[in-house]
Formats: structure tokens, sequence, C-alpha cells
């Protein structure tokens, strides 16, 4: 009863509901006989004479019919003492939506404990190579995951692909779980003055093309190199191959998160990325996730 | 409402009469009667009632031939299994059994009260039983108005025992359509019933011996739809049961020796026979009556006192209201036939069943849901080609597991990227992700539909194709 503003709309519904209630009992009485004039008839009619000569011919129902009408009535009264539905009364029985919710919720998680059980006991590695676990793992993945890393886990641009063997926070089993479980926050600030001017920002481009085997300006990437060294190798590494404790990318795979065009790094040199994981420990239980890690390591694991 | 205008002799007080608009119900016994429509409608009930109790029990594919899993939404019916989204064939059928009602009861009414409504079936079926405890209804009426003896308690716990255990099976058989039935029987053998199934064998149990022991005639009376709104339905030329009062009236008893010509008496005996057998206590010689169900009875039970009298059968008999303004005295005329509304009702009834039976046999056991990733419209690969991905939930609906080959077109050069083939159980659904490349230099920039045709790989006879859409950027 949040949206009134003060209790009195409670007892105000109250007091219609009940009311209306006992009217329809006080209906029921007064319309199961009929009083009329004119005397005994030869026929049984209600005695409504309409037109001069148009009558109505009475056909009763059985008393048991009536019966339930009252019936009726008594189930209502019974509904509002036991369940919510009097004004702002909780009802006797103290049922919630929200209270048989956690319960099926409860009894849901019950029914399937044994089927997680199983595969909590064994190690990812194991449940990563068993058909059955990848199968509640792909559901677990495509209602929970693929929203943002694609049905296929192929990710897209700013997000991840989970197939490749490039991985930002490392591939181990207790890496993917921490990044499922805790989130992962990544952040590359704009390193535009920290490089120089535009020409400066393009030279190192170029040198990063050239980490990643594509085809470079030799002098441009010549010339980035000592900046990539200055600036960039705190978190990439002097030989580019990044950091996974900070997710700082490996920029030597030819594997890219924002994109590989000259455009596409300079962009990123000049206004900085930043991705965010989220924590699922909030929507998903342990075993859920010990699920779910084994399926993202078989997927890398497929593409040998 | 125009309120007429006061007469002299109705303005009196004390003239003021109370109608009640309900009554205590009054008990009806019906009469044995033995007959051709009687026979019929025995035939029907050991018809129906053996598909209806047998049906459970038989086996197909080494599963329940006809099981309703409610909990996995397969609905299996001998060599089929429907899925929800099969429900156009439910839909079918259910209008299918609309119009053949229309039609049957344009042509003779309410046949389907009188013989395969399970109103009618399970009340027969209880009245038999009745009959062999306490006797025809002479004895049954006498044992009704006996104070409470050893005998009387006897045969009354007898009946209702009979009709308990019988009502109780019949609920155990409604639910041995959704659980299997061999289980079910196990679990009521050990009390393991659930909760669920507890419910649905009282319930189905209670309303089978409530409906067919006590409420009987009131159901077609007050609670039946279809017994009120056939009357629309009818026409002149619709058979319905008709007292011939042509040749009846005067009625009037006589011995079977006397003249009724010269007594001035119509073939009438006024026995009242076709009252007694009558299963919602009406008088057919009033006229067509919505209480009615065209049960028959009181035609059998007329000709019996017909032959006995050596009278012509017949006096009560299945005629319209045509046939009985020209004098046609044949209990059924081809004539009749020959309507508007028969022709419309069997065209369609025929063409929909036509139509079932085809989209039956070309029912495909593969179906198969595209969805198209929502998330990521379009991505780049590493050679500068662009991707979509599509979820295809491929369902096969048949019993053994299949696999499928998924192909795409509608493109040039359009490359498909998909683990195949594709292995779905039986019975079962199975999500393939799929992803699909094309050269943004040969396609433009925008939406383009594509086509997806996912075929069994052993048997190229099953498959079908999903539209999509490729997004270029």
């Amino acid at each position: 009863m949040s949206d009134f503003v003060s209790n009195a709309w409670a007892l105000y519904v109250a007091i219609i509901t009940v009311v209306s209630i006992l009217a329809c009992a006080v209906l029921l009485k007064s319309m199961s006989t009929q009083r009329s004039k004119g005397g005994e008839r030869e026929v049984d009619t209600t005695g409504h004479v309409w037109d001069g000569d148009l009558t109505e011919w009475n056909n009763p129902l059985p008393a048991w019919w009536m019966w339930l009408f009252y019936l009726t009535i008594v189930f209502g009264l019974a509904y509002l003492v036991l369940y919510p539905g009097l004004g702002a009364y909780q009802g006797w029985l103290g049922w919630s939506s929200g209270a048989q919710y956690e319960q099926e919720r409860a009894d849901a998680a019950l029914a399937y404990k044994p089927i997680f059980d199983r595969y909590a006991r064994q190690d990812v590695t194991t449940v990563a190579a068993d058909p059955d676990a990848r199968q509640i793992g792909q559901r677990l993945f495509l209602g929970n995951c693929a929203q943002c890393h694609g049905s296929d886990a192929g990710g897209s641009r700013g997000f991840p692909s989970l197939r490749d063997r490039d991985w930002l926070y490392g591939g181990e089993p207790e890496a993917i779980r921490t990044s499922i479980a805790e989130g992962r926050t990544g952040t590359m600030p704009p390193m535009a003055k920290a490089v120089g001017g535009s020409e400066d920002v393009k030279d190192v481009a170029h040198y990063v093309l050239r980490l990643a085997g594509r085809t470079s300006d030799n002098l441009r990437a010549h010339r980035g190199k000592a900046k990539f060294e200055a600036t960039c190798a705190a978190c990439h590494g002097a030989n580019g191959k990044g950091n996974q404790q900070l997710g700082a990318p490996n920029l030597t795979d030819d594997v890219w998160l924002h994109g590989g065009s000259e455009a596409a790094i300079m962009e990123t040199i000049n206004r900085g990325r930043s991705g965010a994981m989220p924590a699922h420990k909030a929507f998903l239980d342990a075993d859920k996730i010990h699920l779910l890690t084994a399926y993202v390591l078989g997927l890398s694991a497929e593409k040998k | 409402m125009n309120q007429p205008a006061a007469k002299p002799n109705l303005t009196s007080v004390s003239n003021e009469v109370e109608t009640a608009l309900y009554e205590v119900r009054k008990k009806i016994y019906p009469r044995a009667v033995r007959g051709w429509f009687a026979s019929w409608r025995v035939t029907f009930v050991i018809l129906t009632q053996a598909i209806y109790y047998g049906l459970p029990w038989l086996a197909w594919n080494g599963r329940q031939a006809v099981l309703f899993d409610l909990g996995a939404r397969k609905f299996y019916i001998f060599g089929w299994v429907f899925w929800p989204q099969d429900f156009i064939f439910l839909t079918t059928l259910l209008v299918i059994s609309a119009l053949a009602l229309f039609l049957f009861t344009a042509v003779a009414g309410r046949l389907f009260c009188g013989y395969a409504c399970p109103q009618t079936v399970y009340t027969e079926i209880f009245m038999w039983i009745e009959r062999w405890v306490e006797g025809d209804r002479v004895q049954r009426m006498r044992l009704d108005k006996q104070g409470a003896g050893a005998r009387k308690i006897g045969l009354k716990a007898l009946k209702h025992g009979l009709w308990i255990a019988l009502a109780l099976w019949t609920g155990f058989t409604f639910v041995g359509y959704f659980t299997p039935v061999h289980t079910l029987l196990g679990e009521v053998a050990t009390f393991s019933l659930g909760p669920w199934e507890t419910f649905w064998v009282l319930f189905y149990g209670l309303a089978t011996y409530g409906n067919a022991g006590w409420m009987r005639e009131q159901v077609c009376k007050h609670m039946c739809p279809y017994a009120r709104f056939q009357s629309v339905m009818f026409d002149p030329d619709t058979l319905v049961i008709t007292y011939d009062a042509n040749r009846g009236e005067p009625r009037g008893a006589r011995a079977r020796s006397a003249d009724a010509a010269a007594k001035g008496l119509g073939d009438c005996v006024s026995c009242d026979i076709c009252v007694q057998v009558c299963p919602t206590g009406i008088d057919i010689r009033d006229g067509l009556q919505y209480e009615c169900i065209g049960c028959g009875a009181c035609i059998d039970g007329c000709n019996q006192v017909m032959d006995k009298m050596g009278y012509q059968r017949g006096l009560i008999r299945y005629s319209s209201e045509n046939a009985m303004k020209r004098g046609d005295a044949r209990p059924i005329s081809a004539r009749s036939l020959v309507r508007p509304r028969i022709a419309i009702y069997g065209t369609l009834v025929g063409l929909l069943c036509l139509v079932l039976v085809g989209g039956l046999y070309l029912r495909s056991p593969l179906k198969v849901d595209v969805i198209r990733d929502r998330g990521t419209l379009v991505r780049d690969t590493a050679d500068g080609r662009v991707e979509n991905v599509y979820r295809l939930q491929i369902m096969n609906t048949d019993e053994r597991a299949r696999r499928f080959l998924v192909s795409v077109s509608g493109l040039p050069q359009l490359e498909i990227v998909a683990d195949q083939p594709v292995r779905v159980a039986g019975a079962m659904t199975q999500a393939a992700v799929v992803a699909v490349r094309a050269d943004p230099a040969l396609v433009a920039a925008g939406s383009h539909p594509i086509v997806f045709r996912i075929e069994d790989a052993d048997d190229a006879a099953v498959a079908t194709s999903e539209k999509s859409t490729f997004l270029v950027r």
C-alpha cells in the first residue's frame, strides 16, 4: 500500500470490500423469492406482466445452486482472513509472493543439488572435458555471458573473445574463476600528452603495429620504439607482451580488443580505454561459476 | 419496462403471492428400456469407455502410447511427439470438433448428448450399477420411501461403494494420461502418490461420482452451455424426437381388444412409459423441450407398447417440423439432408479434416528458431571480413537422435563457421551457435536477408529453411 499516502486508504478499501461482499449476500437473499400480485396462477410464472398479457415463465434453479452462491461468499470471507487482500492486512497465514518465490528457488536448488555436487567435486579440467557439463555450461553461458561476449564467445569490440589463447588476466582455471566471480576493471588512461604531439602518437601506433607483425612505417616505428619503452612499457612491458597482473594486453599477438588499425590504435592512445566485467558472484553460486569456468576453459582448449 | 394498467382484480393486497425462484430437485427414477436406440447407446458407452480406460495401458516404441507429459511439454500420441509449437494441430482438431457438432446438431439434434457425452455415458454406467443393486424404477422408488433398515442401508452402501470404486478408477485413469500409468499404479500400491496426483485422482473421481451419481440431468439442464445454444442450430428440417400428435390424440387408456376408432381415441394409450424412461423427467408429448437430450429412450419405450398393442411403431419417432407438416410418417427422410447449412458445415468439416491429415502427414520432425545475437550486431574478423553470430535452436521432435548440417545463402561468398554436424538427441532441443562471415567489399553496408538451411545429414528429406538478417557496417 506504499502508493497511498495515508493508512486511511487501506481502511477505506477494506470497508468497501467487506460491505460489497455482505451486499451480495443480501442481494442473493432478496432475489431468491419474488413477491407479486395476482393470486394463484394456473401456470407457474414470476408474476411479471408486460404489455398487458406478456408473462415470464418461472424456471426455478435447483436450491443447491443458490447454496453454491452462498458458498462463494463464505469462500471469499475465508480467503480474506487467510490471505492478504483486505486493505493492508497481511493475512493469517502470512503468505507473500516473495516468500513463495524464495521457497520455490530453494526447492529447485535442492532438486538440482546432486547434479552440481557431482561436478563441484571434480577439478575444472575434468569438468571441462565432460560433455554433459559442457551442455550445462553452454546454457549458463548463453544466459549470463553471451550478451557481451557473444553466443559463440567470440567477443566483440571492447569485449574479449574467450575462444582464442590470448588472456588479459590469465587463462588458468583460478584466474578465469576470479574473473567471473569478482569481475575485472581494465583501464588505460589517455596517453597523448605523455607521448607528445599527434605525430608522436602516430609513431607509437606504428611501433605497436610492428610489434603485432602488421605492416608499419619503418621510420615511424623506429621513432615510436623509444617513446613506447619510456611510456607504455610500464604496463605493457618493454617487449610489449603485456602484464596479466594488471590486465594490460599483449600487443604482440595480433589479437585486438579495440581494433588493430592505425586509426583505432591512435584512438586508444589519445583517449584511453576502459572495460569492466561485472562480478557474478551475486547472481551465480559457486557451483555454477565452477561449471562456467570449465566451459570457458574448454572453449579455448578446442582451438589448438 | 411498461407497467400494464392495473386491473381491478389484481390490486387487492390479500392477493399477493410469493414465488420461489429456487426449488428442491425432484429425484428422477428412469425406467430401464430396450430397443434400437438403447442398443446404440450401450455400444457407444462400451466403445468410448474401452478407449478411455484402455488407452493409457497401450505401449508404443517402448513407452506409453498416449501420454501428455506436462512437465516436459511433450505430448506423445502413438508415433507422434507433439510440442507446444504444434498447437495448431490441437486448434484444428477443436475447430473440426465444433463444426462436426454443429453439423450433427443441424442434421439430427443432440446426437452427441444422447450417445457420446461423458455426462450421459457415465450416468448410464452408474444407472446400470444402480439397477443391478436396487432394481428398476418401481423397486428404487419403493426403497427410497422405506425407513432406514438393514436391507436399505446395505443396498445403498453397496451402490455407493461400487460408484466410488468406479469413480476412483476413472480418476486414476485420467491422471494416467499425464503420469505414466504403470508408475502411477506402483505409487498407488505403495501409497506414495504425489500431492497433485492425489488431488487430481480424487477431484476427477469426485466429479465423476457427483455428476453421474447425484447431479445427472441437472448438469444438462443447468450447467451445460451446449444445451442452451443448440436450439440456434435447429431448423424446420432438423430431425428431433417428435410425438406424432395427429396420430396419438386424443389419448386414452383402453383394453388391447378395444376398437380405438370406435371409442374416438388416438394411438396414445396414456401408459406414461415415455415419461418413466426419460432420464431428464420430461413428457415428450408436450413437444420439443430444452431438457431433451435426444437419447431416444421414449422412442424405444413407446415402440414396445405399440408392438404389444398391435399398433404401428413410430408414434414417437425422429422427425422434423417440415416432415410433420407434410404428414411424412417415415422416421428419417433423405430429403431433410439436402440443405445449405448441411452442405456448408459438411464442406468445412471435410476440408479441415483434409488439412489436419495433410498437416500431420507433412509434419517435419525438425523445427528451428534462429535468434540473432543482440548484444553484438557486427564484428570484424582478423582477416578484414564482417561476422554476425546466430543462435539456432534446433528441435528434434523425432524419438531418435539426428545429426543436422547447417548452411547459409543469400549473399555472395557467405561463409558459415559452426561445429558440424549438430547432434540432437531424440525428442530434445539443442542450441547451435554459428557465425556467418561476409566480405564487406562484396556486400553493401546495411541489413540483408539471408536464409539458413538445416538438413538431416543422413536423411535429406528432413530439412527446413529459416530466414534471418545479416548486418554489414
